[in-house]
């Protein structure tokens, strides 16, 4: 029954945003408050962090250059125009990408947009200059440089033609900022926000809300629909589906475990609207290769071997919003490894027992028998807590003692950053599907600055650049594969997790919007519309 | 030097009338038979004790072994107070978060009761300018109600279970201490003090053998009022994610997460947390309670 439920309001969900999509004309006004389920934002400048805490209450008051098309975000190379007027065709062999920006984009203060300030933050984003952290840093490596020779005109010279550029182009975190400040105060964005977005800025009450009202001089004719919004900032689950259900918010563009789910269509019918997706996103369990015993591959090997993935994903399937078991590519992508590849991977073998018994006799031959650490993680339900748990108890399963050490979100990057911990739980989550892109999350912190496992790798890199460059698919594929054996088997640099399931209730009054396999895109709320 | 003190031979009616005097037994059941309430309330906290003392021979299964075959499954024979969502035994993390309670509990009230009536005494003593600051820097810390100086002082130390202790215990200390002040402060225009004074006995021994035991009764009483915050503070902080954490046993962390999320589909993952906290916090105080009134001369006489 509750399944038939489920199915049902799944389905009308489906029909519903279809429709809202396709044949309901947008209505304006009203103002839209939903939730962020995290306690409050590292920072809010997007280039340099790369948690939704930060895009969820930033993305309304930017633009980008391009963006995965808001109406269609499960595809992986619809891209379309945000400040440009038309997606250029590139030339000089694909190495030189010219864009015109439109004309008379305005910022919140009232001065005009210029393409010398798509440049500058294009520069800041690719080659940004020392002290300033631009966590994507290694998917802009093809860029050699960015120019504005006009007020209209942006011009992007590549090092190699790559079919990775527009992907990492129309990064979601890759907001446009306004060069006279950044040269100014490059930390400027870091504590303030002055954007050209679809939302002018109110006000950011820290680890409250954020608000933010309609840009009457928005450049997309009509948009957006809403008057404004509220964004809240909640942590604990339970508040979320609270607000949910009272009416207090509309919804939240995370994600939500099958038990909130159901429990929101139970109580609630057809007033809630339910989209799932996969969901390009994992956590890892990554250790601090500085640190004693974890600069021992056959200590991090043994950590891996102790997980049973495959019983682990099944059973938390039902109770956190994960899924698929997967190696460091997004499962279901032509370049992802199969279930046999899997089985043969270290971590992934089919036989626990005899994974775990390889696990205490590494253990044993490293000196680390009965091991003690401490897990770092963050403040997040899901599936951040439920992760640890059950990690905790298959590492307890070779004879590991492991406590857990749990930070809000701002303190927990702070830790990572300056590498105080043992073990932590972390997550690879991207804007777009594109595999390519998204293992350099497991390139070394002097590629990846967002890497925090603190190892040199120059092979990974060199397997990685190999990878990239390479035009046939088949071979790719193998270069990929063979990358992925480096990280997780020869060097065990990091230990996966089920990747993510996507679930969004959300109030069926909330149409426009189309859940995708990033938390990330599709967030500046523009295509939104309230239908009371 | 020492002082010696003439032996007198006691008087026969004085003589018989410690001859009477009521064995630790005869107290006990009149403590039983005046207080039933404190009794029960006693029970509850011996309960909790030995639970919490003989867990790993209580326990029916591993507390922290996640059983996904046995995933949010209701009371039953195999499992009498359910299951959580990851098939963790409910009676057996109970059991286990009674130790937590109690560790947490009574080393943060003994320790802050310590301290305090240390400082509390001391200050009375001493007087004066010391008396003053001490009790400013009291009023400034007692400004702050104990959960919000507790989730401070996490916020420094950060969360687990030593760094909990130390977050209660802060702010219990004043508490006691103006409290233990307030008697020591009579005791110290008794005369004997002063002749401890004439007889120029240490202040450190004037303080610890001749002030500290007179105090004993309201130090008492605050140290089980103490004991039955501390146990609910830690509580409150595991609930706010600010306590101990996962995979520990706590009844306060029980409580939140999973125990919000399945509130409506599996209660029991709520209820059982809930009634221990409400049952251990009941015991204590109502044990405090009748402590104060067999203790209080004033109360005992009413």
């Amino acid at each position: 029954m509750k399944i038939g439920r489920v199915g049902m309001a799944t389905a009308l969900g489906a029909c519903l945003a279809f429709g809202a999509v396709a044949a309901d004309t947008p209505k304006s006004g009203g103002v839209l408050t939903y939730m962020i389920p995290a306690d409050a934002p590292p920072s809010l400048d997007g280039h340099r962090e790369t948690t939704f805490a930060t895009v969820h209450a930033t993305a309304p008051f930017y633009s980008v250059l391009i963006r995965i098309n808001p109406l269609n975000p499960n595809s992986p190379s619809d891209f379309v125009c945000d400040l440009c007027t038309e997606m250029p065709t590139p030339t000089d062999g694909g190495k030189t990408w010219t864009f015109t920006i439109r004309d008379g984009v305005k910022w919140h203060d009232g001065s005009i947009l210029t393409a010398q300030d798509v440049a500058a933050s294009w520069q800041r984003l690719a080659h940004p200059p020392k002290g300033i952290l631009s966590a994507r840093e290694a998917y802009f490596t093809m860029i050699e440089s960015v120019a504005a020779p006009d007020d209209r005109t942006v011009v992007i010279k590549l090092k190699y033609a790559t079919g990775a550029f527009l992907p990492a182009l129309a990064d979601p975190f890759a907001y446009i900022y306004k060069k006279d400040i950044l040269e100014r105060d490059p930390h400027w964005y870091e504590r303030n926000v002055m954007g050209s977005g679809p939302f002018r800025f109110v006000e950011l009450q820290t680890g409250q809300s954020v608000k933010g009202q309609r840009n009457p001089d928005y450049y997309h004719k009509g948009q957006p629909y809403l008057d404004g919004f509220v964004a809240i900032f909640a942590a604990a689950q339970a508040l979320r589906i609270d607000a949910i259900r009272a009416d207090r918010a509309a919804t939240e563009f995370r994600g939500m475990p099958p038990s909130s789910r159901d429990q929101l269509v139970k109580e609630l019918g057809d007033r809630i609207t339910v989209q799932t997706n996969p969901w390009n996103c994992v956590n890892l369990l990554t250790p601090n290769h500085k640190r004693k015993p974890f600069d021992d591959v056959r200590v991090r090997r043994a950590l891996a071997l102790a997980i049973d993935q495959w019983k682990g994903a099944a059973a938390l399937s039902k109770i956190a919003n994960v899924r698929t078991v997967g190696g460091v590519v997004f499962p279901g992508s032509p370049l992802a490894a199969t279930q046999a590849e899997l089985h043969e991977m270290i971590g992934f073998w089919p036989d626990v027992e005899k994974s775990r018994a390889e696990a205490k006799r590494l253990l044993k031959e490293a000196g680390a028998e009965g091991l003690k650490f401490e897990l770092l993680n963050r403040n997040i339900d899901q599936p951040y807590k439920y992760i640890a748990t059950w990690a905790i108890d298959e590492w307890s399963k070779i004879g590991l003692q492991v406590t857990q050490r749990v930070l809000p979100t701002g303190p927990f990057f702070d830790a990572l950053r300056s590498s105080n911990f043992d073990v932590t739980v972390e997550f690879n989550c991207q804007g777009l599907v594109n595999p390519l892109l998204d293992i350099a999350k497991f390139l070394p912190k002097t590629a990846y600055p967002e890497n925090f496992g603190n190892y040199e790798d120059d092979k990974a890199i060199a397997l990685y650049e190999a990878a990239l460059q390479e035009p046939d698919p088949a071979k790719q594929r193998e270069k990929v594969r063979a990358f992925e054996i480096h990280s997780l088997v020869t060097e065990a640099h990091a230990i996966m997790t089920p990747w993510w399931e996507r679930i969004l209730p959300a109030r069926s009054y909330m149409k426009g919007w189309k859940i995708g396999p990033s938390h990330y895109v599709n967030q500046d709320l523009a295509t939104i519309w309230i239908d009371k | 030097m020492s002082t010696t003190v003439p032996t007198m031979g006691l008087p026969a009616a004085v003589d018989a009338s410690l001859a009477l005097r009521p064995t630790v037994w005869m107290r006990c059941l009149r403590f039983v038979r005046r207080e039933p309430l404190g009794t029960f309330g006693l029970a509850l906290v011996i309960v909790m004790a030995v639970t919490g003392s003989m867990a790993e021979l209580i326990a029916p299964y591993n507390p922290t072994a996640n059983d996904f075959s046995a995933m949010t499954e209701a009371p039953s024979w195999a499992h009498l107070l359910g299951t959580d969502q990851f098939g963790r035994d409910l009676l057996s993390r109970l059991i286990y978060g009674a130790r937590t309670a109690m560790i947490v509990g009574l080393s943060s009230a003994l320790v802050g009761g310590v301290i305090g009536l240390v400082l509390g005494v001391g200050s009375a003593y001493f007087g004066g300018l010391i008396d003053l600051v001490m009790q400013r820097i009291f009023d400034i810390v007692m400004a702050f109600p104990l959960i919000i100086l507790a989730l401070a002082v996490v916020s420094i130390f950060g969360t687990g279970v030593q760094n909990v202790i130390i977050a209660i215990t802060i702010p219990l200390i004043p508490r006691c201490a103006r409290v233990v002040r307030s008697s020591a402060l009579a005791i110290r225009e008794i005369p004997y003090v002063d002749a401890a004074r004439a007889c120029g006995f240490s202040h450190s021994r004037i303080i610890l053998r001749h002030m500290v035991p007179n105090v004993m009764a309201p130090f008492l009483i605050m140290i089980t009022a103490s004991v039955g915050q501390a146990v609910l503070a830690e509580a409150s902080l595991s609930y706010l994610g600010l306590g101990v954490q996962e995979p520990v046993p706590a009844w306060g962390l029980m409580l939140q997460g999973g125990a919000e999320e399945y509130a409506s589909t599996a209660p029991w993952i709520a209820i059982f947390p809930g009634l221990a906290i409400m049952l251990s916090v009941l015991g204590v105080n109502l044990f405090g309670d009748a402590m104060r009134d067999t203790l209080d001369p004033k109360m005992r006489n009413r």
